[in-house]
């Protein structure tokens, strides 16, 4: 074969796509490495990484938001395990309105979602048809408010949660297992606890990090909660520093790549995509 | 029919009405969190300052010439990307697929499609700052190289709808690149060997029998991209502080002070957000079906 016959057969436009596609997504990551690690003047260093981690704020905000999403993905995982077990089990007709209520969330963007949390959850919730307060206003407390962001939270990882799960069980014989289990005197609890969940790990494990890399670095629900987190945080700090948030900003885009990593690793299918934007 | 025995011997039946209590913590907190406050929403913009029923506020939304500005500015940053991304994306997952790119490119760009689609908000905003801000390292880059100011000597701005669009494309793309993947999977060998027996050139395949084949499907995505980008609240506040008045960007205003002074007029504001983002979603899913009549 001459060289001529060789050249022709490299795939030309395959290469250029490929190459501006990588180009445009290694550019902005290298400029923010190459920015973080100058913040003194002509040497490059690791002050602003050092200085970002030094902040105290920066350590209460993270683990705050590392706080939120496990409280996220446990409620998650207690809503929608039973729910889709129930469902695969016994109630097939609740399928459709179940998997129409999961996909609301496209519909009902956070920004949009939190506009009608703070509304419902900022008056105090009453009794009906009774002037008896039942519990005071949810935003005007601490663990109200947690209790309304984590909510918000599972709302924003539901499609996604519940997506995992329903996969999951598709492919292991949830029926077989539970008639196996009652047969061996095993209750719904110790059913769903011990027999279920160890067998769908996997796309638990992938629902679980993908809601991860949704709540660790959202901003909307928790700047508008006014909760301390690290999405408001990150973003305040951009306002009167300009270092120390490239370093985080890189830091975060290593989290999110090992939250997917581990996805692949887990399911060694294809990643999946969130929207938290 | 082995399942039904099992299920006749292994479990009594169990009663209608109990089935139903199995999914009442999933409904009861769908209503709590998700249906009351879209509800309140959609009460709201139907109700005056005096709390009677009213179509005003509906009425108002389109003659308040900002709140029409900023619905417009979004649905053309959203179908800007859309399109840009959605024709972009396809033809990064053409040359992994069927483009004859080698394998390993083609699992490196799927878990980097994976992350970027997952990478937004505020450290996207401030990747974009340092890159093609007025110190970045592109604006730099081209200034040195080029002898050409981003800032002065052309029009471009990042904090504009140009640089919107341009940082939104980041998580735009990524997306597009991993639903196409799977459906230019699904072109059949048969159909390319079957057109090529007779005599279509690579250009006829493409044009009479690929193209159509995956079309609903690249529309939906589209589609989907559209939505994507439509909601999307943090990546342009953090980018702009608020100064490119996109509908997500009024509507926050509108939350943390009634800038409108009129509440009624905020909720609808809101609502016709949903009822775009519900259109696109019923789009998405019209043209999904369509595209599983020939892939997969």
């Amino acid at each position: 074969m001459n060289i001529l016959a060789r050249i022709r057969r490299i795939p030309f436009w395959s290469w250029i796509w490929f190459i501006l596609g990588a180009l445009y997504f290694l550019l902005p990551l290298y400029a923010t490495v190459n920015f973080s690690l100058r913040m003194e003047r002509d040497v490059i260093g690791f002050k602003a990484y050092v200085r970002a981690f030094e902040d105290p704020d920066f350590l209460k905000t993270f683990m705050y938001s590392n706080m939120l999403a496990l409280m996220t993905i446990l409620a998650s995982i207690i809503l929608i395990v039973p729910t889709a077990y129930w469902i695969r089990l016994r109630l097939p007709e609740a399928r459709r309105v179940v998997e129409f209520i999961t996909l609301l969330p496209f519909v009902v963007p956070a920004i949009i979602l939190v506009f009608g949390l703070i509304r419902i959850y900022s008056s105090p919730i009453k009794i009906p048809f009774t002037d008896t307060t039942l519990l005071q206003p949810l935003t005007t407390f601490e663990i109200g408010t947690d209790i309304l962001i984590v909510a918000g939270y599972v709302v924003l990882g539901l499609p996604y949660m519940y997506r995992s799960v329903d996969t999951g069980m598709r492919t292991v014989d949830v029926r077989t297992l539970t008639e196996a289990a009652q047969s061996l005197g095993a209750s719904w609890f110790t059913i769903i606890v011990k027999v279920i969940l160890p067998n769908i790990r996997a796309a638990l494990l992938s629902g679980a990090l993908l809601t991860f890399a949704i709540v660790v670095g959202e901003v909307t629900l928790a700047s508008f909660l006014g909760v301390p987190a690290f999405g408001p945080y990150l973003f305040l700090l951009g306002q009167h520093r300009a270092y120390e948030p490239a370093a985080l900003s890189f830091a975060s885009f290593l989290l999110t790549w090992l939250a997917m990593g581990l996805i692949q690793l887990f399911t060694g299918g294809q990643g999946q995509a969130s929207g938290a934007h | 029919m082995a399942q039904t025995a099992l299920k006749l011997k292994g479990s009594p039946p169990v009663s209608d009405w109990k089935k139903w209590l199995g999914v009442t913590p999933f409904f009861l907190f769908a209503i709590l969190f998700l249906v009351l406050p879209s509800l309140r929403l959609v009460m709201g913009s139907f109700t005056n300052s005096e709390g009677q029923f009213t179509f005003a506020n509906l009425l108002q939304l389109f003659q308040e010439q900002f709140i029409l500005d900023a619905y417009w500015l979004s649905i053309r940053i959203s179908a800007a990307t859309a399109i840009g991304g959605g024709i972009f994306g396809f033809l990064l997952a053409y040359s992994v697929t069927v483009g004859g790119l080698p394998k390993p490119l083609r699992s490196a760009l799927i878990t980097f499609s994976g992350v970027a689609s997952n990478f937004a908000g505020v450290p996207l905003a401030f990747s974009f700052i340092a890159t093609l801000g007025r110190t970045g390292f592109v604006t730099a880059l081209i200034k040195n190289v080029f002898g050409i100011n981003l800032y002065q000597q052309t029009e471009f701005d990042l904090y504009s709808f140009w640089g919107l669009s341009l940082t939104y494309m980041y998580f735009q793309f990524p997306l597009m690149v991993l639903i196409m993947a799977p459906a230019l999977d699904g072109l059949k060998r048969e159909w390319r060997e079957a057109a090529e027996n007779l005599g279509a050139s690579t250009t006829q395949y493409w044009l009479r029998v690929a193209l159509p084949v995956l079309l609903p499907s690249i529309l939906g995505s589209m589609i989907l991209l559209f939505g994507n980008a439509f909601g999307a609240y943090a990546t342009a506040y953090a980018l702009t502080g608020g100064r490119l008045g996109i509908i997500t960007i009024q509507i926050g205003a509108q939350i943390r002070g009634d800038v409108l002074h009129n509440p009624g007029l905020g909720y609808a504001m809101a609502m016709g957000m949903v009822i775009i983002m519900a259109i696109s979603l019923i789009g998405y899913s019209w043209l999904q079906k369509r595209s599983e009549r020939w892939l997969r």
